[in-house]
């Protein structure tokens, strides 16, 4: 179920452990494979399990803690807002309506046709550039007033 | 940046972070006199006690004596571990020492090391700054590429690997046991503490962790010698410090101080409250930190001692502005949302204090406060605090502490009147989103 590009990156992390400890790669597997997919299904969390030598169950342990892993699918275009104090003293909160309003969804919705789902973030730290957003846990886009978010949003097709 | 400010004289382009470029500042000059003089190790944990520098993650803690509790003649692996999981609502400064430096923090690392006899170590960084996770990978290969990590570093016998790994959203991790835990490969749930990490660390080997900021310390007090990083600060708090500016201020960004500088120096170098607006309070250590009303902050000096004194604590030098825009109840609300959010589950005083913290709060902020919700809010504290494994119980609980005890009278006027002190508007204006409206 793991394409070569993915078990080779996977690999490279491995690498990066003691022998004994392949299971310190796991985070990292599981980034490279949901960048690859868009996100984690329990059959792509088993393969990741069963290439790391670790117990399946484990292996979604880790998939349901951390934040940045989506279990379901989500749109073509993730956009995270940071809503905490910090962002929200600049905007932060505002930002997230002017978005919801834009994309007629909520947090945790995705458009109709399927190109971005919305969710609010924790601390990015990078609150001296907010208000901040996330585009698919790898571009970080900061001070997003409404003209550089409906650039963004055009940039995103 | 302050005049003495060092570790990020460098931001100054988008070049500035290569290998070359640190090199010409003067970079890795400590690790070659350490290497080529043979510098024995205890001389350097000597250097750092003398240094006075204090651990740049929050707690404070002399960095020179926690490197010597590493046991020196322990069999083994051994392992530093840095802590770039930077997450605490206000604190942005490693990003930019690893946007602008990031060759600084991995000669620390390098150093560090040395002194302790590691032979490996591993930077944890947040996952939500994934390109800066990118770059650190690349300032690695360079290293490598220029014999200043791997075996026999610099044609020396001492011999050191080190390797990035990326968080991917979980704000316990910058708990340095939960850290280790998340190196592991397993949910970010913290250990008990004893044994401490330099008995039983990451694999169960002797572990030392520090932060990003301290780790990019050490080759100036080795270049340096350190008395002249004591110098820079003040007695007890050696050095320069980066405070993170954010909220409502003209110029949010970073700035290098030394330690001990007067609060309204730092604002005026933040650009001053945007639009000249008057100040309210101050989170001054990040979003745990009590918040200190203006007459207070206005009087404190930066540094550990000033700030404890006064009531809060420096933390990790995240300095969260708040002017009279400001609602303190729908900030508060911010914060415990975040607390509750992000406890691990763990233990139950935190799992259901902080879930209870954030709906009292939410309620009052909605108009459906009750009169007695104060003495309850508290009371929840009272029932968190120091009854966890971990500090985010108390993270939790000290915030509201704060808030009720300074700004009791504005969760009194919500209460009574079931909307905020400031009117909706002015609020929408003070975050400065809608130009127009």
């Amino acid at each position: 179920m793991l394409s070569q590009e993915s078990q080779k990156q996977i690999d490279r992390e491995v690498a990066k452990y003691p022998a004994e400890q392949k299971q310190s790669a796991v985070m990292a597997a599981l980034a490279i494979v949901q960048m690859e997919r868009g996100w984690l299904s329990n059959e792509i969390i088993e393969a990741v399990a069963n290439h790391l030598g670790m117990a399946p169950m484990a292996v979604y342990e880790v998939a349901s803690f951390y934040n940045m892993y989506d279990l379901a699918p989500v749109g073509k275009y993730k956009i995270t807002v940071c809503t905490n104090l910090p962002c929200a003293l600049s905007g932060g909160v505002h930002a997230a309506d002017y978005l919801k309003q834009k994309l007629g969804i909520g947090f945790n919705e995705t458009t109709a046709d399927g190109r971005f789902t919305l969710k609010e973030g924790e601390c990015m730290g990078a609150c001296g550039d907010a208000p901040v957003m996330l585009v698919n846990n790898v571009r970080m886009c900061s001070f997003m007033q409404p003209e550089q978010i409906d650039r963004l949003l055009g940039e995103c097709q | 940046m302050g005049a003495l400010g060092f570790i990020l004289d460098a931001a100054e382009g988008e070049r500035s972070w290569r290998l070359a470029e640190y090199v010409k500042r003067g970079g890795y000059a400590a690790l070659k006199k350490i290497v080529s003089e043979n510098i024995p190790p205890e001389n350097i944990v000597a250097e750092l006690k003398k240094s006075s520098l204090r651990g740049r993650g929050g707690a404070g803690f002399p960095t020179g004596l926690k490197w010597s509790f590493m046991p020196r003649q322990f069999p083994g692996a051994k392992y530093v571990v840095c802590n770039s999981d930077e997450g605490e609502p206000g604190t942005f400064k490693d990003r930019d020492i690893l946007r602008w430096n990031p060759h600084m923090v991995i000669e620390g690392m390098i150093i560090a090391g040395y002194a302790m006899g590691c032979a490996r170590g591993y930077n944890y960084i947040h996952g939500e700054i994934w390109d800066i996770y990118k770059r650190f990978e690349e300032a690695l290969e360079e290293a490598r590429a220029a014999k200043l990590l791997g075996d026999n570093i610099l044609g020396s016998a001492f011999s050191f690997e080190l390797q990035a790994h990326h968080g991917y959203g979980a704000y316990i991790c910058g708990e340095e046991t939960a850290l280790l835990e998340s190196i592991e490969g397993k949910k970010g749930q913290p250990r008990f503490k004893p044994p401490f990490p330099a008995s039983f660390g990451l694999y169960g080997k002797p572990t030392t962790i520090n932060n990003t900021e301290t780790f990019a310390s050490v080759p100036w007090i080795i270049n340096q010698g350190g008395e002249k990083f004591l110098e820079l600060g003040k007695p007890n708090n050696g050095g320069t410090k980066l405070f993170s500016v954010s909220g409502h201020v003209n110029r949010p960004g970073n700035f290098e101080v030394p330690m001990g500088t007067p609060f309204p120096e730092l604002l005026a170098l933040a650009g001053g409250m945007r639009g000249g607006r008057k100040l309210k309070g101050v989170i001054p250590g990040g979003s745990s930190a009590p918040v200190l009303p203006e007459e207070i902050i206005m009087e404190c000096t930066l540094d550990y001692d000033s700030i404890a004194k006064a009531g809060s604590m420096l933390g990790s030098g995240a300095v969260i502005v708040m002017d009279e825009t400001t609602c303190m109840v729908k900030a508060l609300e911010r914060l415990s949302y975040f607390y509750f959010e992000e406890s691990c589950g763990q233990c139950t005083p935190c799992r259901e204090g902080t879930g209870w913290l954030y709906r009292v709060v939410h309620r009052i902020e909605h108009g459906q406060g009750r009169p007695e919700d104060l003495d309850l809010l508290n009371s929840v504290t009272e029932n968190i605090m120091g009854r966890t494994i971990c500090a985010l119980g108390d993270a939790a609980a000290m915030p509201v502490r704060g808030f009720l005890k300074h700004y009791k009278a504005e969760f009194e006027y919500h209460i009574q009147n079931k909307k905020c002190l400031v009117p909706e508007d002015v609020q929408r204006a003070g975050s400065g989103f809608f130009k127009v409206a």
